[in-house]
């Protein structure tokens, strides 16, 4: 009967995808509990987000696809319209007019896109499976550049960097013809002058600053020489759990949320970094093979935007604390502390799952 | 159709795997680009940023020795040690630097020479830590500023050791000064590879003892290594080496016997070095008017600055070290000597006096009017009578005069232990070649020197030199280096480093001849020139006037002090040594500006060489000199 429902309950649990994020969430709270030493709340508080990040993982995996199809346009355009709301009437903080008062609670709209996204552009192709045309890739794009232009304006380069990487994902995955793709990107290099121009000053900064951070060792680029001293300074072996100096002194901004590979890459060394990239590159590739198995076009191109959405997470987190990319807002996926990204990850993780584990019901 | 549709999947699905699969490739790309990445800096760059997160964490925090002290023969304390708390600014850290000081000026009292002073360590310590806007607080301001220290970041309150001199202006030619390291000062450090010695310090030895004896005096700084987060906060020490503090200077310097000599000066300017003449240890070192050295320690304000640079009693300039003046007919005992030593005159010898000495057109007077008649080596010097050394340089010629004399030290630096010693002017015709570029400034002529032989013409010697001269006549020839310090002690284990007298050289006299000098100078302070102001001294003496012409005096014209204008008054010398047998003290006194030795100078010899000999004070003796209160 216990048997039962234990299987009932973890039916749609896909095994090695849990396994892995189980394991990405054991090394990130032991690194955080190194990094958030003067904060201990903050190790509380994640476990409490991880609890909640698992049930909604849970549940989210419960939904067969068909039903989460039925969620795209409005989950987009609630997420548009908060968007909206949020650059007319969202409160600022520390600069960045990120947030929406809802009255109970403050939410960020952007976040809700970085699902909604791709689940709209999925559905949105699915439709159009049997008519895709050029017009098709045209809107596709519209529907993507929107919110993607709010979120950057806010400004928040971070979280507008992965809504569009995982909207381009779908279109990319979608079919669209390479010629556009290498036209997009000649266009793209082309137009860097003109994004040059519209990036606020501090944006410009970052970027600045990555390609000499010597240049201004006490502001801008003292996040990032501090944290490449921090990986560096680990070595091969790492100078142990709890015994990053870089870390413990307080050298490493942000150190339990962005800037917690610095922490890990610290006390692990390389062996630790290799350890980290082998479990993100185990749960991509389980998430490409459920891609490519997947029944639908929609889950098709959810599937792989979903997973490729993960990459961007830790691969733009770990090239930006090792110094090879510009500082944007971007967690160290399943490792660094915060709900909000958390939840948002494992709905992706649950939407995978889902996929994988109804795959048979929909096939006719 | 069905199959067309199929086939369309077909394909379709082949494309998605195949994009599926350039995706994949591009994250196998991206990782091993980080992969690269880590091996870069974990591995071939991992000695570069280790030694970058240990210079992070680690900061040798150095601490400062504790200078020596600078004591007395008899153990008084000239320069000492006294920790206080002081207010101090980081201008790196300073957004706003005038803001910050206004702002402080609600929480702590700071004047506008505090300001002045900080504007002029901004620019005289560049690049320093942190300094010091006001010094001193008092309990109640350090408590205050505690309470707004949130207020005020880059701004804090520094316990430091300062120096004081207790005795002020009291022998201040000699301990000198320290003041705030500036960059020739570091320029200095440095090229003495001394830069690791000098961190955390702030002062370093300007003038005097405390700037000659900087070495020994400074100590050897330890240091802490602390490990700091990244606000530089010290979270634990890790190592520490004590500092090793300094060591203390004794001198040979009779404090007790300055104070006497500096107040004999009154109001006069001048200069007086009394040495030892069996050691060349020096036991009163004076240059008035003298200046308080503790304004000079946490840096002077422009104010005090300017009062004591443009004063025209110079008195920040050591005159007996740097102060050259024509020692007049102070030189005739050496124009004596090597007259008989050089067999030019016997003692026996006389001329005739008419008051003048003719020579090549030029009339050569003497003081007396008439002159002084008859006269022998003895009279010559008991009423240094000005014609028989006319006479007597021109027998002798300038270059024997220069050979014989310069035997004394005249016109050469005596290497005392401080720095900053004029050479002076020792005349010959070697010298004035040197010393002139046209041909014919540079020929040499004899009427010149005439005047040399009564102490006058390019003679100019500093007051060390007369009483390095005197004190070698005074020990029957042989010269000691005459230094400040009689030993160096290690305060931890009490060890004493003596400073050694040191021969210079013996000058071979024929003791018949030294035996009438001295006789002769005996003679100025019991029946001579110098016998007013030695009346009734119950030791034995030799001495001779002086009196030095400031400017010269036309022919036919007659000196008239009324008329003169005082900064163009002769100058007063006396050059001593007691007792007559075995003498304890020798000593040069000149008085600038004063008028006749006898009259001004003499007189500060008797009550020095009272004091010394006897232990007696002159009446108007002033306060006691406060007694040894130790080092806090």
């Amino acid at each position: 009967m216990i048997r039962t429902l234990w299987l009932r309950f973890t039916d749609k649990i896909d095994p090695p995808l849990f396994m892995l994020a189980l394991a990405l969430l054991v090394l990130g709270m032991m690194t955080l509990a190194s990094a958030a030493n003067d904060t201990p709340a903050r190790i509380s508080s994640q476990a409490v987000n991880i609890l909640i990040a698992l049930s909604v993982m849970w549940a989210v995996a419960q939904f067969p696809p068909q039903t989460l199809m039925r969620f795209a346009l409005p989950a987009y355009a609630l997420g548009l319209a908060l968007l909206l709301g949020v650059a007319l009437f969202g409160d600022v903080v520390n600069g960045a007019r990120r947030w929406l008062n809802l009255g109970i609670t403050r939410i960020q709209p952007s976040e809700i896109m970085k699902i909604a996204m791709p689940l709209m552009l999925a559905w949105y192709f699915h439709k159009h499976e049997a008519t895709l045309r050029v017009r098709e890739y045209f809107v596709a794009c519209l529907l993507l550049l929107v919110p993607v232009m709010l979120i950057a304006r806010q400004p928040d380069l971070g979280t507008a960097l992965l809504v569009a990487a995982a909207g381009f994902y779908v279109i990319f995955l979608a079919g669209l013809s390479w010629r556009i793709i290498v036209g997009l990107l000649l266009a793209g290099c082309a137009s860097l002058p003109f994004l040059w121009s519209l990036m606020h000053d501090y944006q410009r900064r970052r970027i600045l600053t990555l390609l000499d951070p010597t240049s201004d060792p006490l502001g801008a680029g003292y996040h990032i020489i501090q944290s490449v001293i921090a990986v560096g300074s680990g070595g091969i072996a790492g100078k142990g759990w709890l015994r990053g100096t870089q870390a413990h002194l307080e050298f490493i901004p942000e150190r339990s949320t962005d800037f917690i590979f610095a922490v890990f890459s610290e006390e692990f060394g390389l062996i630790g970094n290799c350890l980290l990239l082998l479990l993100y590159l185990l749960l991509i590739g389980r998430g490409l093979a459920i891609a490519a198995n997947a029944p639908t076009f929609f889950t098709r191109l959810l599937a792989g935007a979903v997973t490729l959405t993960f990459f961007t997470y830790a691969f733009v987190n770990m090239g930006m604390v090792s110094g090879i990319l510009p500082v944007v807002g971007v967690p160290l996926p399943l490792v660094s502390f915060g709900g909000t990204a958390l939840v948002t990850l494992f709905v992706g993780i649950g939407i995978l799952m889902s996929i994988h584990r109804h795959r048979k019901l929909v096939q006719t | 159709m069905r199959l067309a549709e199929f086939k369309d999947h077909q394909r379709e699905l082949h494309n998605f795997h195949l994009r599926i699969g350039i995706a994949g490739a591009l994250v196998l790309a991206a990782f091993a680009l980080l992969l690269v990445r880590f091996v870069y800096l974990q591995v071939l760059q991992y000695d570069y940023y280790r030694t970058k997160a240990e210079d992070n964490r680690i900061s040798i925090v150095p601490i400062m020795p504790n200078r020596g002290l600078i004591l007395d023969r008899n153990g008084t304390v000239l320069a000492r040690n006294y920790s206080a708390y002081t207010l101090e600014i980081s201008p790196g850290k300073v957004a706003d630097l005038d803001k910050t000081i206004n702002d402080l000026e609600s929480v702590v009292e700071i004047r506008p020479s505090d300001r002045a002073r900080f504007k002029r360590l901004m620019i005289e310590a560049k690049g320093a830590d942190s300094l010091p806007i006001r010094t001193r607080l008092t309990d109640e301001e350090v408590a205050k500023f505690a309470v707004n220290r949130y207020r005020f970041p880059g701004v804090d309150i520094q316990a430091r050791l300062f120096r004081q001199y207790p005795l002020n202006d009291l022998a201040s030619h000699v301990t000198g000064y320290i003041g705030r390291i500036n960059e020739r000062d570091l320029e200095r450090i440095d090229a003495a590879d001394l830069s690791a010695n000098y961190k955390g310090t702030d002062h370093i030895g300007k003038t005097g003892l405390e700037q000659s004896y900087e070495n020994e005096l400074h100590g050897i700084t330890g240091y802490e290594q602390v490990e700091v987060d990244s606000a530089g906060r010290g979270v634990r020490t890790l190592s520490r080496t004590s500092p090793i503090p300094g060591n203390n200077l004794v001198l040979t310097l009779d404090i007790k016997l300055q104070q006497v000599a500096e107040q004999a000066f009154g109001d006069n300017r001048g200069a007086l070095v009394a040495i030892e003449p069996s050691t060349g240890g020096i036991l009163a070192f004076v240059s008035k008017p003298g200046f308080d050295p503790n304004l000079f320690v946490d840096g002077i304000d422009p104010a005090s600055w300017d009062e004591l640079n443009n004063s025209p009693d110079r008195p920040l300039v050591n005159r007996a070290l740097a102060g050259t003046y024509p020692p007049g007919s102070t030189f005739k005992p050496y124009m004596a000597l090597a007259a008989l030593e050089l067999g030019k005159r016997t003692p026996q010898q006389t001329i005739n006096d008419p008051g003048y000495f003719n020579f090549g057109g030029h009339r050569f007077r003497d003081d007396k009017p008439g002159g002084h008649g008859v006269v022998d080596m003895y009279k010559s010097l008991v009423q240094s009578c000005d014609t028989y050394y006319y006479m007597l340089g021109n027998d002798l010629g300038i270059d024997n005069i220069a050979r014989f004399i310069g035997q004394f030290g005249f016109g050469a630096k005596t290497g005392i232990d401080i720095e900053g010693e004029a050479t002076g002017v020792l005349p010959s015709q070697e010298w004035k070649r040197k010393r002139f570029k046209k041909p014919e400034q540079q020929k040499w002529y004899a009427g010149e020197t005439i005047s040399v032989g009564i102490g006058q013409g390019y003679n100019a010697y500093t007051p060390l030199q007369m009483a390095e001269a005197i004190a070698t006549l005074a020990d029957d020839g042989v010269m000691y280096r005459p230094h400040l310090v009689n030993y160096i002690e290690n305060v931890r284990n009490g060890e004493r480093k003596l400073i050694e007298p040191k021969v210079k050289h013996s000058i071979a006299l024929k003791p018949s001849n030294m035996e009438f000098i001295r006789r002769a100078l005996a003679g100025v302070n019991t029946e001579g020139t110098g016998a007013r102001a030695f009346a009734k001294a119950e030791y034995t003496s030799a001495g001779k006037t002086g009196t030095a012409q400031v400017v010269a005096i036309k022919q036919n014209e007659k000196y008239n002090e009324k008329h003169v204008t005082e900064r163009h008054r002769d100058h007063a010398l006396f050059i001593a040594f007691a007792p007559l047998e075995s003498p304890k003290i020798a000593l040069a006194v000149v008085v600038e500006n004063a008028g006749f030795g006898a009259r001004a100078a003499a007189p500060i010899a008797r009550q020095v060489l009272d004091y010394y000999l006897l232990g007696k004070k002159p009446e108007h003796a002033a306060a006691e000199i406060p007694g040894n209160e130790g080092d806090d």
